[in-house]
């Protein structure tokens, strides 16, 4: 790449928390009008690159030269005045404010002291229409989709003349087609001459847009190459740190996960297809869950499922389809208004979460920040967290018990903390959510509704929670799985159930499942 | 061993308050003359060590039970007021009826309780903000106890209840025996069960809690119940130390010294991680402080003044953001 095609350089960035080298001397070009696609397992740095490059956080040392000139942003916002605009994976927007206030707060045009409202409308509509999007922007920002906040976000990313735009997993919670939507925009932007920093972990959506691939490993930058030359299985082989003979030589859309061990344990598992019932078909013999027609007003309107013991079923849909909001009813959180639910043949309408976990049933949930983990407290009691709760304060694990319990399944589910004593909020994403796993694992259920349980983890994660499924299953228990990850679901499950609006619209099992099927089920059906 | 890195983080947070009660003793030592004089009349010891000792074993009992109400994310601030309450049914106890002793404890701790379970429904059933829920027993709270008094000042002649905050054994007076035993039995059922990680962990995320089938709700009734106990005691302690019941003055502000305690101690108003040995000290440094102004002829309406401004050293050490600036410095200096 000659100079003046480039748009960044970073030189040896370096940043330590602590002992720990969040990045250790990182090298990184992006060119004008590229996009390019940062990859690498959680704690590779990602995160900690874009933080410092936005101001986020002090660099220990290091260098950035944006269109040749060093650019030291002290804060976001300066960051912003260089022309370095972020959009974060957790949209930061004000819900209760219009999105032309969105778009334009902070940096207000003002006349006579005052904000001038108008320029602002003007303003916010041409970096909307920038996008190709036609929404009214005086329309409040938290009564829009996620897909369209995430665009929002973009456009007041936009709205600063930025160079260089960074996204963090912008498509985390944008369904297909919010997503293609997503990927012409940065096309157009492209061609515009905007450099573009892509964090994903979805290996599909990176070749169909990147440029240029960077791969970080352990804070170190590993490679850099073209998209078009550079084959997944190096790819994933790359982010893992493993040498392409140890996988698969398969060539699939998912090789990214063809190399996982547990897939062979997951499909050995899969019952026979003559054996798994459609919907309406009774089966009362070694049935663990059966959910018919239940209903709860503002989220789900009729869903069927059921689950026997030793099987994994899925759940698929597009978002906001209604899999989330099942899960919960299984689990109590919400009530059944219509329709019914038995558990092991009897009847099953939990009230809470404590009742659902007295009758053996468990879920990981969507949000793992707000629902699963409790941040400052050790990965340890986390762990124990549940087990605990079910055995009340007057039946207390001690210190040495609660030692044991943890240590074991830090050990079996391979969690990397440096310490049981560690807040679990310092662990990587998917090792808290190994920990998550842990807790329900302690506590031994029936069932288990893991709901988006590998969003947001690293490939590697991935791979050992699918392995995991794989080896709750041959254990007898009876698994839910929820994911927008088809080839996660079809590979895992042997039945999938296909929720649209609100509603199971049908059931796909044995030769009938694939990821194609499911796809068509989700279109087509309605 | 995995405990110690446990208690790393907590001895930490100990470090500036001790460090702070510390230069006040030295302060004291050399500025204060008689500050620790000790003399025996009648049988009792008299002086300022006992004073500090006897006042901030009252603002401990309270903060005791402040500490898990506000680990739990929340505050109590009622807990003047149902000082005023239990000691307007001690004494009343004592003086319309022929109830024995214990009874009329277990009926100013009673009230207590109930009062404590009043805020717990209204904060763990209802939902309401804490604040907002125990303000209305902090402002009600004086009125039911002007009730029972029938507005009056209950003064009494009972042996046993007044012998409570007046006698001492082995130098230290009865009321810090109390709150030493309270805090020492509240210690080792927190951490010896699992309800210390219970208490922290609903403070924490009271949302993901109820995930993992933690009943948070009966958590937080119980410590608010809990709170209002460890007031009742406390009114029980100042009744008995004045000998008398008084609705208007008993426990004024004690819910603001008790806060301060359990803030100095460490435990973070935001709830989660609590230390119960840091709110005593926090007591005793607030009363050693108001003790020292006091001694040194500091008038009552400007004592809150530097008593705030030694607040807010002790809070502004324990920030975030101070924390690691001085980690920085530490860092560097090493590196």
């Amino acid at each position: 790449m000659s100079d003046s095609q480039s748009l960044l350089r970073i030189r040896s960035l370096s940043k330590r928390y602590g002992r720990l080298a969040a990045l250790d001397a990182v090298d990184l070009d992006v060119a004008r009008g590229s996009i390019h696609a940062l990859m690498g397992e959680n704690g590779a740095g990602k995160s900690t690159l874009i933080k410092c490059l936005t101001g986020a956080v002090r660099r220990d040392s290091g260098e950035f030269l944006l269109d040749g000139r060093v650019c030291n942003p002290a804060s976001p916002r300066d960051a912003e005045g260089f022309g370095v605009s972020t959009v974060f994976q957790e949209i930061n927007l004000i819900p209760h404010m219009s999105i032309a206030e969105n778009i334009t707060l902070g940096r207000e045009s003002l006349r006579a002291g005052m904000i001038d409202r108008k320029a602002a409308r003007r303003r916010a509509t041409d970096a909307v229409a920038r996008l190709g999007l036609s929404i009214d922007v005086s329309h409040e920002v938290g009564s829009c989709s996620i897909a369209v906040q995430q665009l929002v976000a973009i456009a007041r990313a936009l709205d600063v003349r930025a160079k260089l735009l960074i996204l963090d997993e912008p498509t985390s919670s944008l369904d297909r087609a919010e997503t293609s939507q997503l990927f012409d925009i940065l096309l157009r932007l492209r061609a515009d001459g905007l450099g573009i920093i892509y964090v994903t972990h979805f290996l599909d959506q990176v070749y169909a847009v990147s440029d240029q691939i960077t791969v970080l490993r352990d804070g170190k930058h590993v490679t850099t190459r073209a998209a078009s030359d550079f084959p997944r299985l190096e790819l994933v082989a790359a982010m893992l740190g493993r040498t392409t003979g140890s996988t698969s030589p398969s060539k699939q859309p998912d090789a990214s996960l063809a190399a996982v061990p547990g897939r062979a344990a997951a499909s050995v598992t899969r019952p026979s297809p003559d054996t798994t019932p459609s919907i309406g078909a009774e089966q009362h013999q070694g049935e663990l869950l059966r959910v018919r027609g239940v209903s709860h007003s503002g989220s789900i309107e009729h869903a069927d499922l059921s689950v026997a013991p030793g099987e994994a079923v899925g759940l698929a849909g597009l978002l906001g389809s209604g899999r989330t909001e099942v899960a919960k009813i299984m689990f109590g959180v919400d009530r059944v208004e219509t329709g019914s639910m038995s558990l092991c043949g009897t009847l099953y309408f939990p009230r809470s979460p404590r009742d659902a976990i007295a009758r053996g049933v468990a879920l990981t949930p969507e949000s793992r920040k707000t629902e699963g983990v409790v941040p400052n407290l050790s990965v340890r009691d986390n762990i124990v967290l549940a087990l605990q709760a079910r055995r009340g304060v007057w039946r207390s694990l001690s210190l040495r018990r609660r030692q044991e319990i943890a240590a074991g399944l830090i050990a079996s589910l391979g969690i990397k903390a440096t310490s049981a004593d560690v807040p679990i909020a310092s662990l990587s994403g998917g090792n808290q959510q190994k920990a998550l796993l842990a807790r329900w694992i302690a506590t031994g259920p029936r069932l288990l509704i893991l709901d988006e349980p590998t969003r947001g983890i690293d490939v590697g994660a991935k791979q050992e929670i699918e392995r995991l499924i794989a080896s709750l299953i041959k254990q007898g228990m009876g698994v839910v799985l929820i994911s927008s990850e088809l080839p996660e679901v079809v590979r895992s499950c042997s039945r999938v159930f296909i929720l649209r609006d609100r509603r199971t619209v049908s059931e796909l099992a044995g030769e009938s499942l694939t990821e194609e099927r499911v796809m068509e089920a989700i279109a087509t059906h309605g | 061993m995995g405990s110690e890195k446990r208690f790393h983080p907590a001895i930490m947070t100990l470090a500036w308050p001790v460090a702070a009660l510390a230069l006040l003793v030295v302060f004291n030592l050399a500025f204060t003359p008689g500050f620790f004089g000790i003399e025996l009349r009648d049988g009792r010891f008299f002086g300022t060590p006992i004073d500090v000792l006897n006042h901030a074993a009252k603002v401990a009992i309270v903060a005791i039970g402040m500490t898990l109400v506000i680990a739990t994310g929340g505050v109590d601030l009622s807990v003047g007021a149902v000082v005023a309450i239990s000691g307007a049914v001690a004494a009343m106890f004592v003086t319309r009826s022929q109830a024995s002793f214990p009874l009329v404890i277990l009926a100013a701790l009673a009230a207590g309780g109930v009062a404590g379970l009043c805020n717990g429904f209204l904060v763990a059933r209802l939902r309401l903000q804490p604040i907002v829920a125990t303000l209305v027993l902090m402002v009600a709270g004086r009125g039911v106890a002007q009730l029972i008094t029938d507005g009056l000042i209950i003064t009494f002649e009972h042996r046993a209840l007044s012998s409570l905050a007046n006698t001492a054994f082995a130098f230290i007076p009865i009321p810090a025996w109390i709150a030493l035993a309270l805090a020492t039995a509240v210690g080792l059922f927190t951490r010896r069960t699992a309800a210390g990680m219970f208490v922290e962990a609903v403070g924490d995320n009271d949302r993901a809690c109820r995930y993992a089938g933690v009943n948070d709700r009966a958590i937080k009734l119980g410590v608010y119940a809990f709170c209002g106990v460890c007031a009742g005691l406390a009114g029980l302690v100042e009744c008995s130390y004045i000998k008398a019941a008084d609705a208007n003055n008993a426990g004024l502000f004690l819910e603001l010294d008790a806060i301060l305690a359990v803030v100095i101690g460490g435990t973070s108003l935001s709830g989660g991680r609590f230390s119960l040995t840091g709110s005593l000290v926090g007591a005793i440094l607030i009363q050693t402080l108001t003790k020292t102004m006091y001694m040194h002829d500091v008038s009552a309406d400007v004592a809150p003044l530097p008593k705030a401004i030694a607040v807010l050293a002790v809070c502004t050490l324990q920030s975030p953001v101070v924390k690691d600036r001085i980690a920085g410095m530490f860092s560097r200096g090493s590196a």
